[in-house]
């Protein structure tokens, strides 16, 4: 599949400023009435141009998110990671089915023989077997289901 | 989603509904969501400060793009760890730096027998490599070896790094708009 190659997308050109904030708000944003103000005087710069980078940055989709991150176990929903082993010829077809459910939020190509990783979210604990049956139902393969049994660890700092 | 199923009450809903797509890059990003809600700003600023210390907001920031920013590769290494070590060494995985995420799961046997997960990023193949190798360092005395004989149709390794070749679908995890 040259798709692949072509999803290794253009690395975005940043300046010192554009830097910082990444970096700075990656940690977080106070919560105060004139958040932006006080992050420019953390990095030498004014409000009006951290607004201006910042709204570039996300228009650009450097940023994809920009705000509260809610801790997905609070919102009383049920997640599991699942996996499935994919025949190539029928890749295309699969990833159509499998993407098709809204409880689908995540969904990547890896390469092992187990070539298609799916985080499936749902409101109720009960619904996941459902969408499990019924992907198992649609594309005719067996599910990998492994749910979470313990967390050590999600936060991501990319630093640039 | 009712009620006293995640203790949110329906402000706190609403609260979520006018903030998961992301707050407004403004002088007075509040002030947006207070009149959506129809409440005042410092009433806004309290429920923020009382979600956040509650835990039901991990942080209130910027997720960038990781491509974007030259972290082309990633990789999901996943290793099959005694059961009685899987809990202090994936404490200990998941506080690598490079590391962004680490759970352990269940083994899903015959054919994927491995429990811990750890997802790793860098800029370039080697050094997902390098990174892959500083984990297997910290694992080598608690990973399980399988026998494989050669009667067995599957074949054990004590881990494996799958990157992630296309990004298939990507929408998040949302909370439905809808009356509870």
């Amino acid at each position: 599949m040259d798709k692949s190659t072509a999803k290794r997308r253009e690395v975005a050109q940043l300046n010192e400023l554009d830097k910082k904030l990444i970096n700075l708000l990656q940690h977080g944003l106070p919560v105060c009435e004139r958040p932006f103000a006080q992050i420019a005087e953390e990095v030498n710069s004014t409000e009006d141009e951290v607004i201006e980078h910042l709204t570039a940055l996300r228009e650009q989709r450097v940023l994809t998110r920009f705000g509260p991150m809610f801790d997905a176990a609070c919102l009383g929903g049920a997640f599991t990671l699942a996996a499935l082993a994919v025949p190539e010829q029928d890749f295309e077809k699969v990833t159509e089915q499998v993407n098709s459910f809204e409880q689908i939020a995540h969904n990547y190509k890896r390469d092992h023989d187990y070539n298609m990783w799916f985080v499936i979210a749902t409101e109720a604990k009960e619904e996941i077997e459902q969408v499990v049956l019924a992907i198992e139902e649609k594309t005719g393969l067996k599910v990998l289901n492994v749910p979470k049994l313990k967390e050590f660890f999600v936060g991501l700092y990319l630093p640039v | 989603m009712s009620e006293e199923m995640n203790g949110l009450t329906e402000l706190e809903r609403q609260y979520i509904l006018a903030t998961q797509n992301g707050l407004p890059i403004t002088k007075e990003p509040y002030h947006a969501i207070a009149k959506q809600l129809g409440i005042s700003v410092d009433e806004v600023l309290a429920l923020t400060k009382d979600l956040q210390a509650r835990g039901i907001i991990r942080r209130i920031a910027a997720v960038p793009n990781h491509y974007k920013l030259g972290y082309q590769y990633n990789g999901m290494t996943v290793w099959d760890v005694d059961d009685q070590q899987a809990e202090k060494f994936g404490d200990a995985v998941g506080r690598l730096p490079f590391v962004s995420h680490c759970y352990l799961r269940p083994r899903f046997l015959p054919g994927w027998n491995y429990n811990l997960f750890a997802m790793v990023h860098g800029k370039t193949p080697e050094e997902i490599q390098q990174q892959r190798g500083q984990i297997k360092e910290l694992l080598k005395d608690v990973l399980v070896e399988r026998n494989n004989d050669s009667s067995q149709s599957t074949h054990y390794k004590s881990n494996v790094m799958l990157t992630s070749t296309e990004i298939l679908k990507k929408t998040g995890l949302r909370l439905k708009n809808k009356t509870a």
